[in-house]
């Protein structure tokens, strides 16, 4: 396997059996191959039902499979992340893979500036140089200062999604997860988004996203995966 | 693949090379009700394992079974003591103490179970340090002033028994009381569960950051989903007492495969 590839996912099926609801079967998705490479970003594309959020949730270990690999390279060697025990999936998490969810999901207490230094700080990092990098991309979100110290329950969608992205950028872990990343943002916004995406490119971050904004995805997709509805 | 091995389970993740505490087919039958059905689980150091299902399903009687407070039908419990593995449940009733006193915690729903309430505060947490062999009370203040601090109890209360403490507060206690002697192992038994929400928020941050900060092992019984999601790093869910389905909390949360973890998981507005 060529080294700079970072995610190889290899005959993919999701299939969800609802019990509560009869049983009902949705067949999620169906025999998914794909590789991503260092400095690469691949925008899931196709209609509402095709499987972008399932198969983006899987590559992070948070549905499971029902068939198939996922291959993420992890340090010197790859973890499957469809059948690896909770331990090594949360070191894949910790230390290679982050996610950058919808909605910010706030914890009670806790502040924006201490949720965006945690990724840094989990991977052991000086609390000094963790906040440096964690107001750097608070400031370049338009996140005003006075909100650093408060926990983000009571701000709007688009300044949680902008500490949502300040924390999954904050660590640059070398492959990161991209759900709507400029959903709620204004035209502003978006622009800073787009140049983070950029950089972490430029690093060799690996990037797989969905993006409906499609000047973002324009600006940012090196290639489309092209998903149908089942 | 040619360019990497494939990291198996037990390669990576933090540095220990075995778990802290293993559970091997555990069984406990009341007449002909099992209360816990061969359950079988690894904890790991710093590892937060949560126990979700209702009441009755098994979720308090695994965890007197862990600490050894009831013995099992069938199965075993192994504790690593450092190099030294202890079965728990052959061990010797002072070898089991002695293990609760130093390198275990636990912390009841009802702090009344895990306090004594006639006593001061700073009684409640010198008292762990004492059983440790610490004599000198200077010392032993001290502690006890940095433990309340830590848990955000004003350190004013000091010679106040807990009886005169709000729940919340004797919660807090409790936590400082168990936590004080830099226990290994914490067993907590729905910790939040009879706290107004806008005491629990204050709880759970503090358990959330003490746990990480002391690299603490955690079985967590609780039958709020919240909390589980909140602390816990895997869960296992629990009915009639079996587990039904085991894996890391946000998976077993956002894509329930048991039917009933998705009927548990459906059954709350959204967690």
């Amino acid at each position: 396997m060529d080294e700079s590839l970072m995610i190889r996912v290899e005959g993919l099926f999701k299939r969800f059996t609802l019990h509560v609801q009869g049983g009902a079967v949705i067949e999620a998705l169906h025999d998914v191959d794909l590789a991503v490479g260092q400095g690469e970003c691949v925008a899931l594309h196709g209609p509402s039902g095709s499987g972008k959020s399932t198969l983006l949730r899987s590559l992070y270990a948070n549905y499971q499979p029902s068939r198939g690999k996922i291959l993420v390279r992890h340090g010197e060697g790859y973890v499957d992340m469809a059948s690896s025990a909770p331990r090594l999936v949360l070191a894949v998490r910790r230390e290679t893979m982050a996610y950058v969810s919808q909605f910010l999901r706030v914890i009670p207490r806790v502040s924006a500036l201490n949720l965006v230094t945690e990724p840094l700080l989990d991977l052991g990092a000086g609390e000094r140089e963790a906040l440096d990098r964690a107001k750097s991309l608070l400031t370049r979100l338009n996140i005003p200062e006075r909100l650093w110290g408060l926990a983000p329950a009571t701000f709007s969608g688009g300044e949680q999604q902008r500490v949502n992205l300040a924390r999954g950028f904050c660590a640059c872990k070398p492959v990161l997860l991209l759900d709507e990343p400029t959903a709620s943002l204004d035209a502003a916004n978006r622009n800073v988004v787009v140049d983070l995406i950029l950089e972490a490119k430029a690093q060799g971050q690996a990037v797989v996203g969905i993006f409906h904004d499609e000047p973002v995805r324009d600006a940012v997709a090196d290639r489309l995966f092209h998903l149908e509805a089942a | 693949m040619s360019a990497g091995p494939l990291i198996a389970a037990e390669g990576s993740g933090n540095g220990s090379a075995r778990p802290l505490l293993a559970a091997e087919s555990l069984s406990k039958w009341y007449g002909l009700r099992a209360a816990c059905r061969d359950v079988s689980f690894e904890l790991w150091p710093g590892e937060v394992l949560g126990v979700v299902g209702e009441s009755g399903s098994g979720k308090t009687t695994l965890l007197q079974l862990l600490s050894g407070r009831l013995t099992p039908c069938g199965g075993r419990v192994f504790y690593h003591d450092g190099d030294d593995v202890v079965d728990v449940h052959a061990a010797s009733e002072a070898t089991r103490r002695g293990l609760a006193r130093t390198q275990w915690g636990m912390v009841w729903q009802n702090p009344s179970d895990g306090l004594r309430l006639g006593a001061s505060a700073g009684a409640n947490i010198g008292e762990r340090l004492m059983a440790l062999g610490q004599r000198h009370y200077g010392n032993i203040r001290n502690t006890a002033v940095d433990w309340l601090r830590r848990v955000e109890i004003p350190e004013d209360r000091i010679d106040d028994p807990p009886a005169a403490f709000s729940g919340g507060m004797r919660q807090r206690l409790q936590i400082a009381r168990n936590l004080v002697t830099a226990p290994r192992l914490v067993f907590m038994d729905e910790p939040t569960g009879g706290l107004d929400v806008s005491v629990q928020a204050k709880l759970l941050d503090l358990i959330r950051s003490l746990v990480a900060r002391m690299n603490l092992a955690v079985v967590l019984v609780t039958h709020d989903l919240a909390v589980a999601r909140l602390l816990a790093h895997r869960l296992m869910v629990m009915q009639g007492g079996r587990v039904v389905e085991q894996g890391l909390t946000d998976r077993v949360l956002d894509d329930p495969l048991h039917p009933y973890s998705q009927l548990l998981v459906s059954s709350v507005p959204r967690v």
